[in-house]
């Protein structure tokens, strides 16, 4: 049998084999030091950061999010948030990689509007096709919509991250039988980018089968954002270990107790 | 005088100015940066040897805490 314990559970992404399927953003946190923090009790192994113009003529002593999470550490997840039209993100992915020393891993999202920051799958599939072209390991945000999750694995891409609801919402996994079509169909991995809420909307991803979980706002605005780091990390291992065991069937009532239906007290 | 536009905002430099020279005028020390100039991303090993114009237009980049 396999235990937890002596169960090497890994998952590839690019190649390269990740323990924690727990993938963390680095946004809105207080301070580096809650960041930092955070992302120690998150255990995660993959972070996100975003690619933006340095505050030119400020202090110089500004602290630096790569010197809190230098990249032999972790492998740093540049994303292309904020970037509407397939040209914007592939131009932002290409300075993250020279930003990085030519690391190919890249977040593409391309967004459709500010009020849902939904994707826009049009202009994604144009930029995936255009990144995979150059090189890019691309991991990409999407709906969900098992077809287009098909489409952009067919492109090439390395992992398709379908949302669960809005980016930043907190509503946790809104159509868990989207998701589940997408992970029966797919060759890649398949994470839930956005949406997450709190540790049992992580378990609920992980029991469906995914491969692992993207989240930023559900820990870092919690009130507690490193006790939330921990709890998220409880709740994807222990649903990707549900998911391992097999779940029992449902039943609406059930006609075999758990305990002995004989040698109750009192009978003859 | 040169006349850079850094990151949308313009910026004056002695002539001669090449684009090492200029990234040790700005607050990049110790940080992992990107560059492009003229939408064209310059690699690190290239910036002692490209020389900047009047008028050049210069993105500068960092890593910043997202989602």
């Amino acid at each position: 049998m396999v235990g937890p314990e002596n169960h090497a559970d890994t998952f590839l992404i690019g190649g390269r084999a990740y323990r924690s399927r727990l993938l963390v953003g680095t946004g809105k946190y207080r301070d580096f030091a809650e960041t930092s923090a955070a992302i120690e009790a998150s255990g995660a192994e993959i972070v996100t950061v975003a690619i933006r113009r340095v505050n030119i003529g400020q202090n110089p002593n500004e602290p630096n999010l790569l010197g809190v999470l230098p990249p032999s550490k972790f492998t740093i997840l540049p994303n292309t948030a904020g970037c509407y039209t397939a040209q914007e993100a592939v131009r932002t992915c290409r300075l993250a990689r020279e930003l990085l020393d030519g690391h190919p891993l890249v977040k593409l999202e391309v967004l459709s509007d500010d009020a849902t920051l939904f994707p826009n799958m049009p202009e994604t599939i144009i930029a995936a096709k255009e990144l995979v072209a150059d090189g890019f390991q691309v991991m990409v945000y999407c709906s969900d919509d098992p077809i287009q999750a098909k489409v952009l694995e067919e492109i090439g891409c390395v992992a398709v991250m379908p949302l669960a609801s809005l980016i930043g919402s907190g509503m946790g996994i809104l159509n868990p039988w989207n998701l589940q079509i997408i992970i029966d169909r797919a060759n890649v991995p398949v994470l839930v980018d956005a949406g997450i809420g709190t540790a049992s909307d992580a378990a609920i991803a992980m029991e469906l089968g995914c491969d692992g979980v993207l989240m930023n706002t559900a820990i870092a605005k919690a009130s507690n954002p490193i006790l939330m780091a921990s709890a998220m990390k409880k709740a994807v291992e222990a649903g990707r270990e549900a998911f391992l065991a097999g779940r029992m069937p449902k039943k609406i009532y059930q006609a075999t107790p758990s305990s002995p239906v004989g040698d109750l007290i009192g009978t003859k | 005088m040169l006349t850079l536009q850094i990151n949308g905002e313009q910026k004056q430099f002695p002539a001669d100015f090449n684009l090492a020279a200029l990234v040790n005028t700005l607050p990049l020390s110790g940080k992992r940066f990107a560059i492009e100039l003229n939408g064209e991303i310059v690699p690190k090993g290239s910036h002692a040897t490209t020389r900047l114009q009047d008028g050049d237009k210069l993105e500068v980049v960092v890593a910043v805490g997202g989602g």
